[in-house]
């Protein structure tokens, strides 16, 4: 994010005398004066530069429209980068992101669907390619999970309020009492 | 059932269950990517070797012997870790040694080769990293162990140690040179 914002400035910037708390300093290209102002002047130059290549790290892909834009950076930010795992393929600049994005893009102009894509890479890279898992076997549990625990939570509510109002019945109370009983709960 | 014990039954259950993923956290990587292309035959590939960008190596110029495919780069950290063990323990594995040049510079790998030797009975090289991809390679090193059939066995992420080398490359590999790969 910093970096793409940094990106525009530093490549906007047009070349001309290097300010340095309001100081001119010469860059005299035929004598290298190392004093202590040209070498931050340098370091900070230095620094710019890495930054501006760093925010080119992720390359521009010749798309045919926009619509096609929307739908590559759709796709890739539902595939995981298997280098930098918290980053998506959309994100990262791992060299092995770039490469995949380049072949999910050449997949999208061979006119492969979104899925046709995907499962091309779940059959390199399994299911961890994808940020959302699919329904089967395995990931039954993890899908279901949550729903049978709030049942079981449900259920275990149920019973012990039925308990408490039997109690309460059996030790002579009414059944409005009974009632009051669960409010309490 | 006395109902005064249920909330410490629920605390014990969340315990265990907190616990159980600890345990398992600790002897398995969450970083590691499973491989779907076990037991499965090896990807299609025709790649140059290091040597000789001319000549180029495929699946039928390996296949009806086990070989072991090292994933290995110049510019790999870990790869240094590993390349001492390949170096001493590769000849004693008894299957082919191939290295696998991931997205490495011919003059930089060759350099890295000189530098601390040579342990692979022949290396390919991927500079794009088509080849790599197929195989579901994240980074290097990474090992697969292909059978005589072209089938792959058993993958390894990150550098190898003797213990791997002992508990998983061996028993597999004496297991295919019996005949019967599992």
């Amino acid at each position: 994010m910093i970096s793409c914002a940094l990106r525009p400035s530093s490549s906007r910037r047009k070349p001309g005398p290097i300010l340095l708390f309001g100081k001119k300093i010469k860059m005299d290209p035929g004598f290298r004066r190392d004093d202590g102002a040209t070498l931050v002047a340098r370091f900070l130059l230095a620094t710019l530069l890495a930054l501006s290549t760093f925010a080119h790290a992720i390359e521009p892909l010749p798309f045919k429209d926009h619509a096609e834009e929307l739908r590559f950076q759709a796709l890739t930010k539902q595939l995981r980068c298997l280098v930098c795992q918290n980053e998506s393929l959309a994100d990262s600049q791992a060299p092995l992101a770039a490469d995949l994005r380049h072949d999910v893009f050449e997949q999208m102009q061979a006119g492969k669907s979104d899925e046709e894509i995907k499962r091309w890479l779940t059959a390199r890279y399994s299911d961890f390619v994808l940020y959302d898992p699919p329904l089967h076997a395995a990931t039954w549990l993890l899908w279901f999970g949550p729903a049978l625990a709030l049942i079981a939570g449900a259920g275990a509510i149920f019973v012990i309020v039925r308990k408490r109002a039997r109690l309460a019945t059996s030790t002579g109370a009414t059944p409005a009492r009974a009632a009051d009983a669960e409010d309490d709960w | 059932m006395n109902a005064r014990f249920l909330p410490l039954a629920g605390f014990a259950l969340v315990f265990a269950l907190l616990g159980f993923g600890i345990w398992w956290s600790g002897r398995h990587d969450p970083r590691e990517v499973p491989s779907p292309l076990i037991n499965k035959p090896a990807p299609t590939f025709s790649l140059p070797t290091l040597d000789d960008p001319s000549k180029k190596i495929g699946n039928q110029d390996l296949a009806g012997q086990p070989y072991l495919l090292n994933v290995f780069a110049s510019w790999c950290f870990a790869c240094r870790d590993e390349h001492p063990i390949l170096m001493q323990e590769g000849k004693r594995l008894g299957v082919k040694l191939v290295g696998f040049n991931y997205k490495d510079e011919p003059a930089d790998a060759k350099r890295w080769i000189a530098q601390f030797g040579d342990p692979y009975d022949l290396i390919i090289a991927d500079l794009p990293g088509d080849v790599a991809i197929d195989f579901g390679v994240t980074g290097a090193p990474e090992t697969f162990l292909v059978d005589a059939n072209g089938v792959i066995r058993y993958k390894y992420i990150s550098p190898i140690t003797p213990e791997i080398i002992a508990t998983e490359l061996l028993p597999r590999i004496a297991l295919m040179k019996q005949g019967a790969p599992r």
